[in-house]
């Protein structure tokens, strides 16, 4: 499995070429959005409004951030773990073919229909670490800004500028395959034996 | 009397240390894990889990984003204490800017946020009193990702254990990698439907690696553990051989009609802190000895 250290934002050619299962860091700004980013935006583009943040190639990470105000508008990274992208489900297909989003950083994986997007769009899910928050914040030079901070702390958009950042997993491809999907599978192919072991048959 | 300043300033030191550092049995748990896995995804995963703690103890930062909502069991010994609930309320708001934790705690239905994670019965305070000549406090910060995927059910006693062990297995695959896996279980059999849940969340209490007293259930836990151990569920729910840390069971009696058993379920980041305060002022911290 290949390691790629990639610079954003993201084109299609790039993103085609990652395979299943390879790790990946990424340089370059990218932004959080959790459920109300992702509404927020989603209506924005509806009412034909631009985003603050041009979402074209760019990387979504699934995040609600710990932050330390340091007054002036500027902001310190203190812990930045992936939140349930799960969450997410009925809002990203819509989300990835409205914006041309390349890449969804987060824990857990996404259903079917994202899949198919990114399949469709060309864009990939990179899963990282869950709760490995210092990890996730060590990655990440400087808070670039904040975008609708009247939502909270956690569901505000951060702008933020990558070193590194990662690891990350290639969790779906841009080719219909999701690394959660076979892990199903096999979790249902293991569940008979863990049954005929527990005298459950 | 133990001064309610004196109470805040302790819950103030445990969450730092509860979010901060994680136990060592905990933590030994997790480099064994990582020892175990031979495939390239489970192995970055606990590296990166393992790196996490690194770093996080060192710069005395929270280990996860997911600070939670803070969950207090308090063993009342016989020492006298004043406004505790309130010492405790105000020390949570403390660390909430001074460590700091997530404002996570919000009203139900309107979702409106405090900022400072105390709101109606949080955080929540559970008290038991004890004939120890101490005050002891454990705070369990509990994220949501974790905490979300658990479960309860009315079993009815003719499903018996086969019931208790099949909830068990269903309650693992429908959480598959959302909880953050590695995953501790805490199961709660017996009670009433309140108290199977209450007793799940006590066993996560436990250290890894001590079993129940009851022979019988030390021999449930390690059978349980050892077969659901082999879902291929793995850190993260990305597959291999770690899906849980450890599974410790509390058990209830019960109705003669009925059988509840609860799951709670906790992510690898799981934060516990207990600190123990001495009449003559002198505090310990059992969990965290070196300090956070
Ligand atoms: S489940 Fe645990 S480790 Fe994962 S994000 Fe939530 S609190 Fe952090």
């Amino acid at each position: 499995m290949a390691e790629h250290h990639l610079t954003l934002p993201l084109d299609e050619a790039t993103v085609r070429g990652l395979g299943l299962g390879d790790t990946v860091y990424f340089n370059g700004t990218f932004v959080t959005a959790r459920d109300e980013a992702h509404i927020h935006a989603l209506e924005k583009a509806e009412k034909g409004e631009p985003l603050p943040f041009d979402l074209d190639g760019a990387a979504v990470f699934h995040c609600g951030p710990i932050m330390r105000d340091l007054g002036d508008g500027r902001w310190e990274i203190v812990a930045a773990g992936p939140t349930t992208s799960s969450r997410m489900n009925n809002l990203e297909p819509k989300f990835l073919r409205t914006f041309n989003v390349r890449a969804i950083i987060g824990k857990g994986g996404m259903s079917r229909p994202t899949v198919d997007a990114m399949q469709e769009m060309g864009a990939v899910y990179l899963a990282i670490t869950g709760g490995a928050a210092v990890v996730a914040a060590r990655g990440v030079s400087e808070v670039k800004g904040v975008h609708w901070l009247e939502m909270g702390m956690p569901e505000a958009m951060w702008v933020l500028e990558g070193d590194d950042f990662g690891p990350m997993t290639v969790a779906i491809d841009a080719h219909g395959n999701s690394l959660f999907e076979a892990i199903d599978a096999e979790v249902e192919r293991n569940v008979p034996s863990i049954r005929q072991r527990l005298g459950l048959d | 009397m133990i001064p309610d300043s004196l109470i805040e300033d302790v819950v103030v030191q445990m969450l730092r240390n509860a979010v901060t550092k994680l136990p060592h049995d905990v933590e030994d748990a997790l480099v064994r894990a990582h020892a175990t896995e031979t495939d390239e995804v489970p192995r970055t995963q606990l590296k990166t889990i393992l790196d996490n703690i690194a770093m996080a103890e060192d710069a005395v930062t929270p280990i996860c984003q997911d600070t939670g909502v803070q969950i207090f069991f308090v063993k009342q010994g016989a020492v006298e204490t004043g406004d505790l609930v309130e010492a405790i309320g105000r020390g949570v708001a403390r660390a909430t800017g001074e460590v700091p934790l997530r404002p996570n705690t919000v009203h139900p239905i309107t979702r409106a946020n405090h900022k400072d994670n105390r709101g109606v019965r949080m955080p929540y305070i559970n008290i038991e009193p004890t004939a120890e000549p101490y005050l002891e406090m454990t705070v369990m910060p509990k994220g949501a990702g974790s905490e979300n995927m658990s479960q309860m059910a009315m079993l009815t006693p003719s499903q018996g254990i086969k019931g208790i062990k099949q909830f068990a297995l269903d309650t693992l695959v429908r959480a598959g990698g959302k909880p953050c896996p590695p995953i501790i279980i805490g199961m709660g059999i017996g009670g009433s439907a309140d108290i199977s849940i209450h007793i799940a969340k006590e066993a996560l209490l436990r250290p890894l690696g001590e079993h129940h007293p009851d022979p019988d259930i030390a021999a449930l836990e390690k059978e349980l553990y050892e077969a659901l151990n082999e879902i291929g569920i793995g850190p993260m729910g990305l597959g291999g051989r770690t899906t849980l840390l450890g599974l410790a069971i509390e058990y209830a009696h019960c109705h003669t009609a009925s059988l509840p058993v609860a799951i709670n379920i906790q992510c690898w980041a799981a934060r516990r802190c207990t600190a123990r305060i001495h009449p003559d002022g002198r505090v310990e911290y059992p969990t965290h000895p070196g300090g956070a």
